[in-house]
């Protein structure tokens, strides 16, 4: 499925906006993206497993921050970063 | 460069931003400064730190208001960086739940141990790597500590940007022999090689607090040992500037001998690298709401030539008036006869002096709020 990469996360993925990644729940996405772009996950997840305060995942349409939503291969996942100081 | 050779290169200054970083190189003559950077431009670079072993490697503690700590690491002086392959972080299931939110303090390993490096974060947990900064572990002596949640009063953050730990300091006669700050938290230290802590509080002040001897939940805000007389500590606390020579086991509230209008407040405190009886502070307003700006707007330094029985002021070159702020790390020293000195503050200037604190002149400004200045000592014939 597509993934959408704000801009603070493309020095992990040579710049690209979007890119492939599979998997069958928010969870598993991030972390085949973290084994084709190594260290992109630990800055928008922390150790626990936690979605970090400023940033945002959306399926589709909907923000999720419970990461074990399912996904499916039509899906379209996009990270975003939220507000967040000057 | 060699640390007494000004006839060459003059130091090296690495300064860390909210916004990125960036090295400041003077000529021999530590007069004329050139600025390199930014590095990381928007990024919060909380620390960046030279390892004077190797005089190579850079570190530099990173985060940015979306993304989460990290460390990046150069091994040719900031020409080229990359990313730890793990970062400092707690462990995965961690029963506390702990996530961390920066990385605020490096600190290289002892000289017999080339690679270690440690790393203090927010909240309070300690990190240690043995590869000069590719993969971090969690120090397990400390984070899990039974004692941990009391010392760092977990779940509470006490400081405005989360309470952090700091001030790594390791004996140069033993690697197993390590000395730390909480902010808050108070003064620890371990004998053992980070397996076993105490606190070290006794006689230092906690005006927050309605204990009056409380064995922790001090403010240190700043610690340092003597290179050259490791039995001999200082700190910056919250509340007032203390001395202690071990194995002494009480501070002494040295800064008891500042003016009184100026007070013995604030954040950094730096030591003369070959005199132990030496030690710059910057005073900062700690009356009223605490504003922590220079005590009346009237910036200066001021220096203790007998372990704190006396202090001088040292203004000359600094405004007449302003109203700075001087974090914990912003301060520092060379090694150089006569010793420079160097501060940087909240509002982006940087300020020298080659002659110990008697004449000051700015060297930058206009920079974004500066968390932290370092002296630097690179190998090899020019920075």
């Amino acid at each position: 499925m597509k993934v959408r990469i704000p801009t603070p996360l493309r020095s992990y993925t040579d710049q690209a906006a979007v890119v492939e990644a599979g998997g069958s729940t928010v969870a598993d996405v991030l972390a085949d993206l973290d084994e084709h772009h190594p260290g992109l996950r630990f800055r928008m997840v922390d150790e626990q497993g936690r979605l970090r305060p400023h940033m945002k995942v959306f399926v589709n349409a909907d923000a999720v921050r419970d990461l074990t939503t399912p996904v499916g291969p039509a899906d379209e996942v996009t990270i975003m970063q939220a507000l967040s100081g000057g | 460069m060699t640390e007494n050779d000004p006839g060459r290169d003059g130091p090296v200054l690495l300064v860390g931003t909210r916004k990125g970083a960036w090295m400041l190189t003077a000529d021999g003559q530590r007069s004329a400064w050139q600025s390199t950077g930014p590095w990381f431009l928007g990024h919060i670079i909380q620390h960046l730190v030279l390892d004077p072993r190797d005089g190579c490697t850079l570190l530099a503690a990173a985060s940015t208001g979306h993304l989460g700590p990290t460390v990046f690491r150069s091994q040719d002086l900031g020409q080229t960086w990359a990313e730890a392959t793990r970062p400092p972080a707690f462990a995965a299931g961690d029963p506390l739940e702990r996530s961390l939110k920066s990385v605020f303090w490096l600190s290289p390993g002892h000289e017999r141990e080339p690679g270690v490096w440690y790393a203090g974060g927010s909240p309070q947990g300690l990190f240690r790597t043995e590869d000069g900064g590719d993969t971090w572990e969690p120090v397990t002596g400390w984070n899990d500590h039974p004692q941990w949640a009391t010392w760092a009063e977990w779940p509470e953050q006490n400081t405005p940007d989360g309470s952090m730990l700091h001030s790594v300091c390791i004996d140069p006669r033993d690697p197993d022999h390590l000395y730390l700050g909480l902010s808050s938290g108070g003064v620890f230290e371990s004998t053992g090689g980070t397996t076993d802590w105490a606190p070290l509080n006794a006689g230092s002040v906690t005006a927050f607090l309605p204990e009056t001897e409380p064995e922790f939940g001090h403010d240190p805000h700043c610690l340092r040992l003597h290179p050259l007389r490791p039995d001999r500590l200082y700190q910056q606390n919250h509340c007032g500037i203390y001395r202690m020579d071990r194995p002494e086991g009480r501070w002494v509230r040295i800064g008891d001998n500042m003016p009184a209008a100026v007070g013995d407040i604030g954040f950094p405190i730096e030591l003369h690298p070959r005199d132990p009886d030496t030690a710059w502070v910057f005073p900062m307003d700690g009356t009223d709401v605490w504003p922590r700006t220079s005590p009346d707007g009237r910036p200066a330094v001021y220096v203790t030539r007998d372990a704190g029985e006396s202090w001088t002021r040292q203004d000359a070159g600094l405004p007449e008036q302003a109203w700075m702020t001087v974090k914990r790390q912003a301060m520092t020293l060379d090694a150089h006869d006569p010793v420079g000195v160097y501060f940087g503050t909240t509002s982006g200037e940087v300020w020298a002096s080659r002659d110990e604190g008697a004449r000051w002149s700015q060297i930058a400004a206009h920079l974004p709020e500066i968390y932290s200045v370092e002296l630097a000592l690179p190998a090899g014939p020019s920075a």
